[in-house]
């Protein structure tokens, strides 16, 4: 941290976030996704040049983790009901860089396509033997790993027969207010990506196919489960001002 | 060579599983030094209906205008039981509310000092990416010189500012109208 006998305009050693390129992040309104027409905002979004409010951002370490929590079906006294499968990657700024030390949380449905949720209401068996909720941190190279069932698929109300494709949602804070980042990721070869409106709000089809995982012999743990990898790109940061060479980071 | 940032994608309905852990609306426990307050406020879609499947998150310096993260450079005091975050989720009616303390004013981008605010993440059902705003404060005279603020259109910048709830000490209505007439301010952030 720089010490303040060295106080220069904060404008000159503020690094803030890159933006994500045109048309790699959905817009908020997507009406193929019916539930965005009354909920995305119809004014334009003002931009904010980052400051010191969102180049920090919580900080959450291995206190806010449970170490056993990245292996969902050893949570209950009995094995939970599925194919089972493992999670790994990396996760990454938008410069390659790893993000070290950085909480990963998870939610899924069950390998019948039914979340634990009061108002999940599909008609397909709850597992009592999987909560579908998983967190861990990775570690300082980025890694991190989870255990789990393969997700069902589950039909909701967007359309007539819709059908969301198997997937797992992660939700990360990384290292600032401006890293935030809720997804969902997907497995590969599924027939129902395709014809997801959710998948396909994104325009940039580089950045959609990121979403899909990919099938891993060295995440497949042999007699235990097939092995999928998934790597996270979290916003890179700009580049630093020649000031803070060799200051802060 | 710059790699794309994962695209975002929708908490969906069923986010509270995975976010029931880490949701915290006592932002500021006992000891913690500042203006105690209590932000309270509804979530509402363009048709004036509740939204029952939001989350509210927030993230706020203490009362001394410090954050509590690595990159915070400002010469001013740390209080190591205030982290600055918080999260709800909305009840049926599309409230949320935090217990916390007013926080101090944090470095502008020109040098100057910012309004006290509070940085805000919506996250709901329905919305692809998160919306991110901020919350001011009523009365606050540095409102008038606060460069967030200045970005915004003077009609709209009342969204953004907590009102004072007549009769209950310390307690501010802050709402997120999505659409409409009041439609809050939202950043590109």
């Amino acid at each position: 941290m720089r010490s303040s006998e060295k106080e220069t305009p904060s404008a000159t050693r503020l690094a803030g976030y890159r933006r994500p390129p045109p048309g790699t992040q959905p817009p908020h309104l997507h009406p193929p996704y019916v539930s965005s027409i009354k909920r995305a905002p119809t004014k334009p979004l003002i931009y904010l040049p980052h400051t010191i409010s969102e180049v920090t951002g919580p900080v959450f370490g291995a206190e806010s983790v449970d170490v056993k929590e990245f292996d969902l079906t050893k949570q209950h006294s009995g094995e939970p009901v599925g194919e089972r499968i493992a999670i790994s990657g990396r996760v990454i700024d938008a410069d390659g860089r790893p993000i070290g030390e950085t909480l990963i949380d998870i939610w899924q449905a069950n390998a019948a396509g039914r979340y634990r949720h009061k108002i999940d209401q599909h008609d397909a068996p709850l597992d009592p033997n999987f909560a579908g909720v998983g967190h861990t941190l990775t570690d300082s190279q980025g890694r991190y790993r989870f255990v789990t069932v393969r997700p069902g698929a589950y039909p909701w109300k967007n359309h007539y027969n819709a059908w969301r494709p198997s997937h797992i949602h992660f939700s990360l804070f990384g290292p600032a207010f401006a890293t935030r980042l809720v997804t969902q990721m997907y497995f590969p070869g599924d027939p129902l990506i395709p014809f997801d409106p959710v998948f396909n709000c994104t325009a940039d089809e580089k950045a959609r196919q990121g979403l899909i995982s990919k099938f891993d012999w060295e995440t497949t743990v042999p007699d235990g489960a097939l092995g999928y990898r998934f790597d996270i790109v979290l916003n890179g940061r700009e580049a630093t001002p020649t000031e803070l060479s060799g200051g802060r980071r | 060579m710059s790699l794309t940032p994962t695209t975002s994608q929708t908490v969906g309905p069923f986010f509270l599983i995975g976010f029931d852990r880490m949701c915290q609306q006592d932002v500021a426990p006992a000891g913690v030094s500042g203006e105690r307050i209590e932000i309270t406020g509804r979530v509402v879609d363009g048709d004036g209906l509740p939204v029952p499947d939001a989350v509210v998150e927030i993230w706020q310096a203490n009362a001394h205008g410090r954050y509590a993260h690595p990159e915070d450079w400002q010469d001013k005091p740390l209080e190591p039981q205030f982290r600055g975050y918080g999260r709800c989720a909305t009840d049926d009616e599309g409230r949320f509310h935090f217990t916390t303390i007013k926080p101090g004013r944090v470095a502008a981008p020109d040098g100057s000092l910012q309004a006290p605010h509070i940085a805000v993440s919506v996250f709901m059902r329905g919305l692809l990416i998160r919306l991110v705003t901020r919350i001011y404060f009523p009365d606050d005279p540095a409102n008038g010189e606060d460069f967030a603020l200045d970005l915004v259109a003077a009609s709209r910048r009342a969204t953004l500012i907590a009102k004072k709830v007549a009769g209950r000490e310390g307690v501010l209505e802050w709402n997120v109208m999505l659409q409409g007439p009041d439609e809050t301010v939202f950043f590109d952030c």
